[in-house]
């Protein structure tokens, strides 16, 4: 499998990429909309306040009079009053989009990714896929909900400040505007910098997160090759990169920070020059001066936050990229309109026209490769396999086993050539049709967090606890419940981590017991299992198995040797098939492998028994 | 017993002059920016209006500030000029306050780094044992997030907010002690009320971050378990379950959206009420003739400066707690005692006899492991060890790579007839070769992992290695050869081609003594006699040690111990366990004579190609 590359994204903004999140902004236009409202209320309040000061000045203190203090603080009161209210009702209403907002985009994400294709899950990792349905969409729903808001009261607040100057001396108005420019375009410039800097900053964090994980990880390794300091001479180099990334981006805000300060006090300063000998030519009042003071220093944060705002947008443009990406993937496996008209859909099957299945499957001169391959794996392969027929498939670790099964679940689709079930081309039948027919169980079996009840139903989700109870019994995966404190209902951690491989498999295996499939893929079910447990269960399966149509991907002998038909799989081709006796007779690879197992096991159960 | 504060002083140290700038320069900054009102105040009051200069006699005589009433436009310019200059000046101290608290934390946190990597990789093997790798992790990073948080943050906001109090209380009380008494008043009930808010909210913020967590953990078990929630069909299931906790993710902070509204609002109206009661203080005292004009703007500016930075100090006073368990959580990895060699500690040649003494051996807690067990093995000669899982053969292996110490009284290990305790455990484990059942790879390229041991090997080198272990043809089948990346980010191996890699790497020490923990389980048995006939050849006169459970393997061997339950069950040579008829005996009957044995005859004969080998 190629290293997965994350792709590279636009640098500049595109309507287009936006059009994407519109169905989503849709709900909530009302609230939207109503949040912008209080915005631009706030702002108006918020421009207030500078008349408020200049009025005290020029009504009391110049006038020298207190008179008319009590309406003065009423005013106030009120004003504080309705901010405070809008402040409120703001941030709830905003704090609501978001996270019904980020709910839908997560939602969305997660649904689709249940329709994707193996080939996808194949070539993209878990971590990947998660941060897309986790943080990308969190970024995006803040920024609609906080950003964008924030942009309106910004731009109310300055237009606001602009007509409130204006209108009280525009000539000074004019003077202050020149700097606007200024720092609009200071602060994009630095902006655009800084977060590029810092995504470095968070990619460098993530290396020293797997640096860790490996430095700990190989633990031993490290000890015994006695390499602990070239791992710190390596280690040192990346915390090193990251010193100087940090720096480099705070070295940024150290500029940045000074040049908008000092662009703010040239403002007051022009106030206080221009104003100042206005009010000595008496065109100005002294209140209104300080009005004009304030403005000026005012001002400079809305303005800062719009270039901030515009930086932040072009980089959450990529979160939109990615999750849209996402969205837009289409399936590998899909079915056709006409299998989903009369079959349903994964989420909503028509089971009243659900043929019921025999088991029998037919490989018709099938070729496939695996979409991020480029060599065939098999060539015009063809293979019958009667109902209840139990199919064993050998080869070394890494070889290529799983192939067959994935062909014959639908996991993937041949290349070429065609998979019949029970004699039809299973491409006109729905997948939920073959899937729920199959029983699953990995050789890392995959639990989920919850109880081993939880889990076992999972096979069968009407099953009532008698049923999961049976299920359990015939694998004898009671022996491992009968051991937890809580029996059934024993939490099994996340990932089912609470339990030792051999036991989770053991679950798995009677949660694929109870789906009471027609037919069961056992993928090196039973290697973890000790001797004892394994001869326990042993007689179980082939009850099970029996009438079945079956794969097992194995390791042990004792499930080899009952298979009915026996592949051998080496670097991803099938290089010997038939039945045991005749495999060993032939002195191949299949007699290599058998030894050296056979060597294994008989060594165990020599000494285990002692 | 050391403080909490200890971790982050000591990482400091040998930065304390950045730290020292940081906080001088913030300082000063802060006096700088106080100029400013001053200097508005003096214009308005001074040169706009009639009052007589507010500053001592001769700093009035020195700017011969009197002179300037005369031309007042040229003396308002330079006022704003003056606004301007120290405004320069000030940004100067910002620019360099920033500056040097980055480089100050920033080399911090790289020796922090640094030293609890390295501090990680000296700890005991058992340390690794009793801890989980993903909770180590957390310490390492989420812990050292916090920290770095805490001190390029909020440190010096702290001392400089509680300056800016300082400053700003003084000017205002040497201007108006009534309205500086208002002011003061309130900034304790700001403080108070933010550091309240925020150590109740800390609660609900753990509760939505796990909320997040239960979340995350949904779809990293479905993305991660995509063939079963396929193979049972499972995918309504599954987005039930997804939504259910979606909904409760995005409640919870809905709920908790709700009560920092109340904070926000709240807040603004508090320090909204600030700003009036100043403005409505200042002028009642302004009107009464108790200050100018240009004092009155110089409060209203003053207390707004202060308003955000008093807010602030709450939050930074409520998170010390959160900084302060971190620093703990990173002290539990620092205090673990490290490995150490004594004082002269030996560097003897290690070519001589292995000798195993009485060794009594438990881990921690559990059950005994080894019980008087009592051995040697010659110089240059071959040993296998038989034994079920869990009999002890591969702690005899970590006690002999000293990765576990015997403690006081459980027997000795020598080699050479000197106690492996009194050397240098790098010179130990330098001079025994360890390859592990299931070996790790670290991430890096086939070339850097088989040449990890000698850094600077050349390619004829690594390769000639790995000639030996018989992973050549497999390596030069990838694309990229010897440089094609390993593990996580790249191509994945076999079981059989790891165990190839890790022999080719131990290779490259040149050990004189080397171990096959069970080394060739996953490599076929032809393979595994072509590797021994190529060891053979090249290891002269190297002491070997095989565990397997292969008897065409052990056979070879010049003495084959067995291990039962943690005691030698027998010992002797291939011929001599035979005749004696016990475990070996019985384990080479059912591997050398099974019905499919003798079906294979003919094969067996062929696979004695290896009695030739080691």
């Amino acid at each position: 499998m190629p290293a997965f590359e994350e792709k590279e994204y636009t640098q500049s903004f595109d309507p287009k990429i936006w059009k994407s999140l519109f169905p989503f902004l849709k709900p909530y236009r009302g609230m939207l909309l109503f949040i912008v409202l209080l915005n631009v209320l706030s702002a108006f309040i918020d421009i207030s306040w500078p008349l408020f000061q200049r009025y005290a000045i020029d009504r009391f203190i110049e006038a020298g009079t207190t008179e008319g203090m009590g309406a003065f603080i009423a005013a106030y009161v009120v004003l504080l009053i309705a901010q405070t209210m809008i402040v409120i009702l703001f941030t709830r209403r905003s704090m609501t989009v978001e996270m019904r907002l980020g709910r839908d985009l997560k939602r969305a994400c997660f649904v689709h990714l249940q329709t994707l294709s193996f080939s996808y899950y194949n070539v993209t990792p878990v971590g990947y896929l998660l941060a897309r349905v986790m943080s990308d969409t969190n970024r995006i729903a803040g920024l609609v909900a906080w950003s964008l808001i924030d942009v309106m009261w910004a731009l109310c607040y300055v237009v606001g400040v602009f007509i409130a100057m204006l209108s009280l001396e525009w000539r000074l108005a004019l003077l202050i505007m020149l700097i606007v420019p200024a720092i609009a375009l200071v602060t994009l410039y630095f902006q655009k910098r800084i977060l590029h800097w810092n995504r470095r900053v968070r990619r460098i964090n993530s290396q020293i997160t797997s640096a860790y994980n490996e430095g700990i990880m190989g633990a031993k390794t490290s000890k015994t090759l006695v390499i602990e300091d070239q791992n710190l001479e390596g280690f040192t180099a990346v915390t090193e990169d990251m010193r100087r990334s940090s720096v480099h981006a705070q070295r940024l805000s150290a500029i940045y920070i000074p040049i908008v300060m000092l662009l703010s006090s040239l403002a007051t300063a022009i106030v206080l020059a221009r104003g100042g000998s206005m009010v000595l030519g008496s065109v100005l009042m002294l209140g209104t001066l300080s009005a004009f003071t304030t403005y000026a220093v005012g001002i400079f944060e809305p303005i800062q936050q719009l270039a901030r705002i515009a930086a932040e947008i072009i980089s959450v443009q990529a979160n939109i990229e990615r999750v849209s990406g996402l969205l837009s993937e289409r399936p590998g496996i899909v079915d056709t309109p006409e299998v989903m008209e009369k079959y349903g859909d994964a989420f909503h099957p028509k089971r009243e026209n659900w043929e019921s299945i025999r088991g029998d499957i037919e490989f018709r001169d099938v070729s496939f490769r695996y979409p991020d391959g480029d060599e065939f794996v098999l060539r015009h392969f063809n293979l019958t396999i009667h109902a209840g027929t139990t199919v064993a498939i050998v080869g070394e670790t890494g070889a290529g086993k799983s192939t067959l099964v994935n062909l014959a679940c639908r996991f993937f689709e041949p290349t070429e050539g065609t998979i019949l079930i029970d004699g039809v081309d299973y491409r006109e039948r729905s997948q939920l049709w073959l899937h729920q027919n199959i029983g699953y169980v990995l050789q890392n079996p995959h639990l989920f967090s919850g109880t081993v009840m939880e889990n076992i139903r999972y096979g069968r989700l009407d099953a009532t606890d008698e049923e999961v109870v049976a299920a359990a019994k015939a694998v004898s995966a009671d022996t491992v419940v009968d051991k937890l404190e809580n029996g059934y209902q024993s939490d099994v951690g996340e990932g089912g981590d609470r339990l030792s491989t051999g036991e989770k498999q053991l679950i798995s295996f009677a949660r694929a017991v109870l789906a009471e499939p027609r037919i069961f893929v056992l993928d090196e079910a039973t290697s973890s299992i000790d001797t004892l447990t394994e001869q326990l269960i042993q007689s179980a399966i082939s009850t099970l198995l029996e009438g079945r149509t079956s794969f097992l991907i194995a390791h042990r002998l004792s499930t080899i040797r009952q298979a009915d038909l026996i592949l051998v799989v080496r670097d991803g081709k099938i290089v010997e098939q038939g039945k045991h006796l005749e495999l060993l007779q032939r002195h191949g690879y299949y007699h290599d492998l058998y030894t050296r197992q056979f060597e294994e096991e008989a060594a165990a159960r020599v000494l285990e028994s002692e | 017993m050391r403080g909490r504060a200890d971790v982050i002083t000591s990482f400091m140290h040998g930065n304390e002059a950045f730290f020292l700038t940081a906080t001088l320069t913030s300082m000063l900054g802060t006096v700088l920016n106080m100029a400013t009102p001053q200097i508005i105040k003096v214009a308005v009051d001074s040169i706009l209006g009639q009052r007589p200069f507010a500053l001592p006699g001769s700093i009035v005589g020195f700017l011969r500030l009197e002179a300037m009433r005369q031309a007042p436009l040229r003396s308002l310019l330079l006022c704003a000029a003056a606004i301007v200059f120290v405004a320069l000046l000030s940004g100067g101290c910002t620019f360099g306050s920033r500056l040097t608290l980055a480089l100050g934390s920033e080399k911090m946190l790289k020796s922090m780094r640094c030293r609890l990597y390295e501090h990680i990789q000296r700890l005991p093997f058992a340390w690794h044992v009793r801890n989980q790798t993903g909770e180590i992790i957390q310490r390492c990073t989420s812990d050292v997030e916090v920290i770095r948080n805490f001190v390029s943050n909020q440190l010096i906001e702290a001392f400089r907010t509680v300056f800016l109090v300082a400053v700003s209380m003084a000017v205002m009380f040497s201007m108006n002690v009534r309205i500086s008494l208002i002011a003061l008043a309130l900034i304790p009930i700001i403080v108070l009320y933010t550091a309240i808010f925020y150590s109740r909210i800390a609660r609900r913020f753990r509760e939505a971050d796990e909320a997040e967590g239960a979340l995350a953990a949904v779809a990293q078990e479905n993305l991660t378990g995509v063939r079963v929630v396929r193979a049972f069909g499972r995918e309504q299931f599954e987005i039930d379950r997804f939504d259910e906790r979606n909904n409760r993710f995005a409640d919870f902070w809905i709920r908790l959206g709700r009560v920092q509204s109340y904070y926000w609002g709240i807040g603004d109206l508090f320090t909204g009420l600030q700003v009036m009661v100043i403005i409505v203080a200042g002028a009642v005292e302004a009107v009464a003739g108790n200050i100018t004009l240009g004092e009155f703007l110089a409060f209203v500016s003053y207390n707004a400066t202060l308003v955000w930075p008093v807010r602030g100090l709450g939050r930074i006073l409520s998170e010390m707690s959160k900084m302060s368990v971190s620093a703990d959580r990173i002290r539990y990895i620092l205090d673990a005692e490290e490995e150490a060699d004594p004082a002269g500690a030996l560097t003897p040649p290690m070519n001589g006899d292995i000798r195993f003494e009485k060794i009594r051996f438990q881990y921690e807690g559990l059950q005994p492991v080894l019980h008087d067990i009592d051995f040697t093995i010659p110089a240059g000669s071959t040993f296998a060890i038989l034994g079920a899982t869990g009999s002890g053969k591969s702690t005899l292996m970590h006690l002999l790579d000293r990765l576990y110490d015997l403690p006081k009284g459980c027997g000795r290990i020598t080699v050479g007839g000197v106690d492996i305790a009194r050397m240098e455990r790098a010179w130990v484990r330098k001079n025994v070769g360890l390859v592990l059942q299931e070996p790790f790879l670290f991430s890096r390229t086939i070339a850097e992992n088989i040449g990890a041991a000698r850094p600077g090997a050349g390619l004829e080198e690594i390769r000639h290695a790995a000639r030996i272990a018989c992973v050549d043809r497999a390596v030069e089948e990838f694309s990229e050869g010897y440089d094609t990346v390993v593990g996580e980010r790249g191509v994945t191996l076999s079981g059989g081609q790891k165990q190839r890699v890790a022999i080719a790497r131990m290779l490259m020490q040149g050990t004189p003594i080397m171990v096959f923990d069970d080394s060739l389980s996953a490599v076929d048995a032809q393979t595994d006699s072509q590797i021994r006939a190529a060891l053979r050849g090249e290891l002269g006169r190297a002491t070997v040690i095989l565990i397997s459970h292969r008897i065409t393997t052990l056979m070879q061997a010049d003495r084959i111990l067995v291990l039962e339950d943690g005691r030698i069950a027998e010992m002797g040579t291939h011929e001599e366990l035979i005749r004696r008829d016990g475990v070996y005996k019985q384990i080479y009957d059912v591997q050398m004579s099974s019905d499919d044995r003798a079906l294979l005859a003919g094969e067996t004969q062929e696979g004695g190609v290896s009695h030739a080998g080691l």
